[in-house]
């Protein structure tokens, strides 16, 4: 392999962890209030759907990318009404999100199956684009690559220092406690479960808009679901995320590495590469099991009702 | 706020029975909304849905067709969510029970035996079962989450099929086509009215489902898994062997869904492709719930879903509407379920202002 090959393959590999990061990051924050939300799948691909047809319509990439936010968040209000107002199951509840979204989004999307547009372009940033090697692996992304690690550097300072990362950590380890302490458990709970649709939402634009320019039935693949796995994996910490996220964008990439190293291999069998990837990765944790547990917000997934 | 939620002093047996009728209705008028926006009579479009599909006997039995795997599936994934194993992995199960089904009947195209059929039968299921023994194994052994685990197997098991059909199972003389050949008359499931495509699995089903009705409700094993649903600690302090009981359910489970596939590819089907398993897996945990996680709820519920998919087609045909409006019907028809399922433990109350805030 060549020093071309190498970076080639850690440049796709970037670009193919992006919509992870965004979506587990998402998640994460979710999770970290108490809510379990495993509509994800159906969140992201709402987002990539109406991304792709705000820019059809309007022509303009930067519309979809708003439209692809906002169909992530008010999706994911659905589930907060459900879950948080009206204490239904989350499970049962996030996968309803799921089976909702897969079918709105085929829907919606039925005339815009085979529609090219052109997809968002890299920007090359000025000075450092012009490293050898490493600016073309970190700095000749899109800008949505930029904005992930941006928002990555929010999620990380978020929990590390700030009173808002308490408050939200509070609301998902003790929510009787917090709700004593004047914290308004429901509302926090509802805004971490938007930024999670909002984040899904984005990953959604980004698969339709910059990662594979067009629209296809079911085009996320089950990255919503291996982000979820990606946060058990990263013990809820922003920077193991980050990690775990272009693990999994190597191992999705494969057929590159394989190519380059001269073998001929079955598209379909190297694409069950992440999906196994994951099991061994959900294997793996058992080894850890006390410490997933005491990394695991301990309210995760229990409704709050306020007395009253 | 005018009205809210008062829990309610014991479950409302009522409103448990009366919720999924309530979420059917009011899917109907969002669906009446929803055709009426698109610039479709309403009251016409519903009809072309939901009656139009069922008028004759070719209906009837088109219904059998897709109630058949349905039942099959939800049966299965019953069992699972009884004892609270999130098993969402039936899709993937029927597709290794089609793909194992599937391979063995092309071994035996020229094979004209009456054991033929019975092992094909029996290795699809095998097939099913085996690939829910993985996810059972994984939670077992590793305490792997199956809802991430099963859910990983149906991405892996969708690309083994497409890698047979691509490949290894690929018709020779199919000009490139991702499809095997057609299977000969021995390795096909025998009808039930000749020039129907309603074959014998509708017995299996039928059958399936009473087996496993008479199981929960007359065994102790049966009774150990609805004690394991309901509360692990009483389970594991009665002495019940969890783990047992967890390999139990997914497996039959598996089996379950592996029959209902190699029943669809050695049946109406006829062949292997791309498009063995239309979300059949998917769907029928939506049954279960409408069902009420009873065999005979989820035989009317299979018979509702089954009609989703009919009318799918049948808007497609006659109204030039996207047959995805069937997924889209599936989604809102859990969404309304498990909101009306609130009214089983909450009754609405006009809000009267409480002492405290008086005070205040």
């Amino acid at each position: 392999m060549d020093i071309e090959l190498i970076t080639n393959i850690l440049f796709a590999t970037i670009r193919t962890g992006t919509p992870l990061l965004l979506i587990a990051l998402g998640e994460m924050v979710c999770e970290k209030s108490g809510v379990l939300n495993l509509g994800q799948e159906g969140m992201v691909l709402m987002g990539a759907v109406v991304g792709f047809m705000a820019s059809v319509i309007t022509g303009n990439l930067g519309m979809g990318i708003i439209a692809a936010v906002l169909a992530g968040a008010l999706m994911s209000l659905l589930f907060g009404f459900l879950a948080i107002s009206l204490v239904a199951n989350q499970v049962a509840t996030g996968l309803a999100l799921t089976i909702f979204g897969t079918g709105l989004s085929a829907f919606l999307g039925a005339s815009y199956v085979g529609v090219g547009i052109e997809g968002i372009t890299a920007w090359h940033l000025p000075l450092v684009s012009e490293i050898p090697v490493i600016g073309k692996i970190f700095f000749s992304h899109d800008p949505l690559v930029y904005l992930s690690w941006v928002l990555f550097g929010l999620v990380y300072w978020c929990f590390k220092r700030t009173r808002l990362g308490l408050t939200i950590r509070s609301v998902g380890e003790n929510p009787e406690a917090a709700n004593a302490i004047g914290l308004s458990v429901l509302q926090i709970r509802y805004l971490a479960v938007m930024f999670g649709g909002a984040m899904a939402g984005l990953a959604g634009g980004y698969l339709s808009l910059a990662y594979t320019p067009l629209w296809t039935e079911g085009m996320s693949a089950g990255r919503g679901w291996i982000a979820l796995a990606l946060v058990v994996f990263a013990s809820w910490k922003a920077e193991r995320i980050m990690l775990g996220a272009y693990l999994f964008g190597a191992a999705s990439i494969m057929h590159l590495v394989l190519q380059g190293l001269g073998f001929e291999a079955s598209p379909n069998l190297l694409a069950m590469l992440p999906y196994g990837a994951t099991i061994i990765v959900l294997m793996v944790l058992a080894n850890d099991a006390i410490k997933a547990k005491l990394s695991t917000p301990l309210a995760l997934g229990q409704p709050y009702r306020p007395q009253l | 706020m005018l009205f809210k939620l008062e829990k309610r002093p014991s479950d409302s047996q009522l409103m448990a029975y009366c919720s999924p009728l309530l979420a059917v209705v009011l899917t109907l008028i969002s669906g009446a909304l929803l055709f009426a926006s698109l610039g479709h009579e309403p009251m016409k479009a519903l009809y072309t849905f939901f009656v139009l599909p069922l008028e004759d006997l070719y209906g009837w039995t088109e219904l059998g067709v897709k109630v058949a795997p349905l039942l099959l599936c939800a049966i299965g994934l019953m069992l699972c969510f009884k004892a609270k194993v999130w098993n969402i992995g039936a899709e993937g199960q029927f597709i290794l029970g089609g793909v194992g089904g599937g391979y063995l009947a092309l071994q035996l195209l020229d094979v004209d035996a009456f054991w033929v059929m019975p092992l094909i039968l029996l290795f699809g299921a095998l097939c099913g079962l085996l690939w829910a023994m993985l996810a059972a194994w994984l939670k077992t052994h590793f305490a792997a989450n199956e809802i991430l685990t099963t859910i990983m197997l149906n991405y892996i098991a969708l690309n083994l099929l497409y890698f047979c059909v691509h490949g290894p199972l690929k018709d020779p003389d199919g000009f490139n086509f991702p499809e095997s050949a057609m299977f000969s008359d021995s390795t096909l499931l025998p009808v039930i009215i000749e020039d129907y495509r309603l074959t014998i699995s509708i017995y299996f089903a039928l059958f399936a489902a009473a087996v496993v009705w008479t199981f929960m409700s007359r065994t102790l094993l049966g009774f150990q898994i609805s004690v394991l649903g309901e509360d692990h600690s009483a389970a594991r302090f009665a002495g019940f062997k969890e783990k047992k009981l967890i390999w139990l359910v997914l497996l039959v489970s598996g089996s379950l869904a592996g029959l209902a596939g190699v029943a669809e590819v050695a049946g109406p089907i006829g062949q292997l492709n791309p498009y063995i398993a239309p979300g059949y897996g998917y769907a029928a945990i939506i049954i279960v719930f409408l069902g009420r996680m009873h065999p005979i709820g989820i035989v009317f519920a299979s018979m509702l879903l089954a009609l989703t998919y009919m009318g799918g087609e049948m808007v497609q045909m006659d109204l030039a509407l996207p047959k995805s409006l069937t997924g889209l019907f599936q989604g809102m028809l859990l969404f309304y379920l498990l909101a009306c399922d609130l009214l089983i433990g909450y009754r609405i109350v006009r809000a009267k202002s409480s002492p405290i805030a008086d005070q205040a």
